[in-house]
């Protein structure tokens, strides 16, 4: 049975999607981070391929070339690119209190399969299951970005977030329709190039990429 | 001639927007963008005429659909946007002759300027769930490097806590919207029709109860954080009080209303499907909550336009809790509140931006006696509190009290937090203003006119809605209130 071989092969890609997650969860170098998050690209576009093979959906062929182009190289090489001409390729964050985090997020696994446990009942054949992991990822990435306190690594961090949005439209939906998958690419490319500018207007304002400074506006 | 309109509406600002990418730096830019938001204007008045007179339409192979309660967002959209982009052609010449601005950031302002107003549009438009959504990022988008235009460090601060806040706050009404598709896929099968919010809604009996509570949950979240409901509301001051002023009154009047409207449409969804008012109560808690603490965070306000800003808190919380109580009457009252609001706000935006000229200040201690200097900046800025702290005659008067005697008949309860919190604010910003138009004045005469014609227009809007609403309008309103349910 050819089905059940590729959906274990999905469930196996999720699984490694959420590690992924928490090894992004807890990485300190930005450059790894970085990596990290193009071998997240790099798992979607494999999962979409996948479940395009499996249920004969042509439209998620080119949205799984579109996460390849976009989320694989396009968006890496813009990150690499920006660290070397921010100079904050070695940079290192430090994070406080990486075992608590880590516990903080498998809470967060638990509670994200709990909300998903009624929806999962009614996903038949490849879906079951993959909501919860999908949410899980988009919770982790929102803790991510609390924890985080560089003006880059939040922005990663928000573009896991949307990694994780977009496995949870390809599993539980095959796939939004197009028009709107390449509008969500659009959006993304576009919010891209504005962080761009942003790491430079920053740098320039206030010296560094750290958002600690940026904690001034307050009610008084 | 539906589809002609509705196709000249949206491609004059895109249009509009690639103009003023090309011409923005030139000397008659400022003319430019108000002859596009004018024809833009021009647009909704056609084609509201055409909605109101044959009802409910879906346009372009259904991807648009447009009846009489988008409609009435879109023609408020599109004056608003007209009468700001007049405000903003002095305002922003005053800023640049101030040294504040450079003609590089004026260029980036008129043409984000049209862009923002094409996906509002977009976005109220639309009948496809998932470009709502893309609409509504895009909004986003096109207004945060003009949150930070003046790269100040506040500024860049507000305008990164708007592009991280909201985006969350949107990635959130994406899962929203992917659970929506999912309970829909399963009624009217794979492919584009599943996300037409006119397919959903004549299916709305048969969506999955579990899932679409999930999806609204995620959906009010996510919206929310864009109309700036507490406890998602953080960034709305910040942004709202650091970039120019023209993007506040946009941002303020116009912007939070179309998160709404997408909050609504998600609405009618759940209501149908699960039967029971709970997207309602979710919304009055919502409501009653930002209402209150945008009413107690009044009184600790030092600058002028955070005030204004937490203000626009509170009354998009009073007109979330009236679209949560539901009923012909509440969400009557509710599309009046919103019309109101949207002219009283902007019209107190561009006076507050003319004075903060003036005196060269945002702090309200240093701004005193623009009575004196500016007999029209004053009044403006006087009446506009007036009408919206709830005086009558205005109409922001009418709209409260049919909230407030809505919310006294179906739930008691609510009367003593909405009647408490509306006399806190009023208390609050009457303080404030009264010793900011009153007494002795600071202020320095302003190197171009001021555009005040917007301001006092607006205001004898609001106050003809409060003393007589016209029978076409008032029809209008109903039918679309009814369509709300």
């Amino acid at each position: 049975m050819p089905i059940s071989y590729t959906l274990q092969f999905v469930n196996l890609l999720a699984a490694l999607l959420l590690l992924v997650v928490f090894a992004m969860l807890t990485q300190r170098r930005i450059l790894s981070m970085i990596n990290l998050f193009a071998w997240q690209g790099f798992l979607l576009t494999l999962s979409t391929a996948i479940v395009a093979y499996s249920t004969n959906q042509h439209h998620l062929y080119y949205s799984a070339g579109l996460t390849l182009v976009l989320k694989v190289l396009l968006l890496p090489w813009l990150l690499h690119r920006l660290m070397r001409k921010l100079n904050v390729r070695w940079d290192v964050e430090t994070l406080i209190n990486i075992p608590t985090t880590m516990l903080v997020g498998i809470a967060l696994v638990i509670f994200a399969f709990n909300l998903a446990a009624p929806i999962s009942q009614l996903a038949e054949g490849i879906t079951r299951g993959l909501i919860g992991i999908a949410l899980a990822g988009v919770l982790l990435s929102l803790l991510m970005m609390l924890t985080r306190r560089k003006a880059v690594t939040q922005v990663v961090a928000f573009l896991a977030l949307e990694n994780s949005l977009f496995f949870a439209a390809t599993s539980a939906t095959h796939g939004m329709p197009l028009v709107v998958e390449f509008g969500i690419a659009l959006d993304v490319l576009v919010a891209s190039f504005i962080f761009g500018i942003f790491f430079f207007q920053i740098r320039e304002t206030f010296d560094s990429l750290d958002i600690s400074n940026m904690e001034r506006l307050k009610d008084d | 001639m539906i589809d002609l309109y509705l196709l000249a509406l949206l491609l004059i600002p895109l249009f509009g927007g690639g103009m003023l990418a090309v011409f923005g730096s030139r000397p008659w830019a400022a003319e430019l963008n108000s002859v596009m938001s004018f024809c833009t204007f021009a647009a909704s008045v056609m084609l509201t005429l055409q909605v109101v007179a044959s009802g409910p339409q879906v346009v372009f192979g259904e991807q648009f659909f447009i009846d009489q309660f988008n409609v009435f967002l879109v023609a408020l959209t599109a004056f608003v946007a007209f009468t700001t982009s007049l405000f903003s052609r002095p305002y922003m010449r005053i800023e640049q002759h101030h040294g504040k601005l450079s003609t590089a950031m004026l260029h980036l302002y008129y043409s984000m300027y049209q862009l923002f107003t094409f996906t509002m549009l977009l976005g109220l438009t639309s009948n496809n769930l998932g470009i709502i959504w893309v609409a509504m990022e895009a909004a986003t988008l096109t207004t945060v490097l003009l949150v930070s235009l003046y790269r100040t460090p506040a500024s860049l601060e507000a305008a990164w806590k708007y592009f991280i806040l909201c985006g969350v706050g949107i990635a959130l009404a994406l899962f929203g919207t992917i659970l929506m598709y999912f309970a829909a896929e399963r009624v009217l099968g794979e492919g584009g029709t599943a996300l037409l919010w006119t397919h959903l809604n004549a299916v709305k009996g048969e969506l999955e109860p579990t899932v679409l509570k999930l999806a609204f949950i995620f959906l009010l979240v996510g919206y929310g954080t864009k109309i700036g409901l507490v406890p998602l509301h953080s960034w709305l001051p910040d942004a709202h009080a650091e970039g120019p002023t023209p993007v506040s009154a946009v941002l303020s009047g116009l912007l939070l209303n179309v998160a709404l409207n997408a909050v609504m449409r998600s609405k009618v969804l759940v209501d149908g499907s699960l039967g029971t008012h709970f997207a309602g109560d979710l919304m009055m808690g919502f409501g009653l909550l930002s209402l209150l603490v945008a009413a107690l965070s009044l009184y600790r306000q030092k600058d002028i336009k955070r005030m204004f800003a937490y203000s626009s808190i509170e009354h998009m919380g009073l007109i979330t809790f009236a679209f949560g109580m539901g009923g012909p009457v509440a969400t009557f009252a509710g599309m009046l509140h919103m019309t109101v609001h949207s002219l009283t706000k902007s019209a107190i935006f561009f006076a507050v931006g003319h004075a903060v000229q003036k005196v060269g200040t945002q702090q309200m201690e240093h701004i005193r006696g623009l009575l004196q200097v500016s007999p029209t900046v004053g009044w403006g800025l006087a009446l506009g509190t007036f009408a919206i702290l709830g005086m009558p005659p205005f109409g922001v008067f009418a709209s409260e009290f049919l909230i407030v005697t809505t919310a006294m008949h179906e739930y008691p309860w609510t009367t003593p937090i909405l009647l408490i919190s509306l006399g806190i604010a009023f208390a609050a910003i009457f303080g404030k203003v009264q010793p900011m138009v009153f007494g002795e004045s600071t202020a320095k005469p302003l190197p171009h006119p001021p555009a005040l014609i917007p301001v006092f227009l607006h205001l004898l809007l609001v106050l003809v809605l409060g003393l007589y609403m016209p029978p076409y309008l008032a029809d209008w309103y109903r039918q679309a209130a009814a369509l709300m349910g």
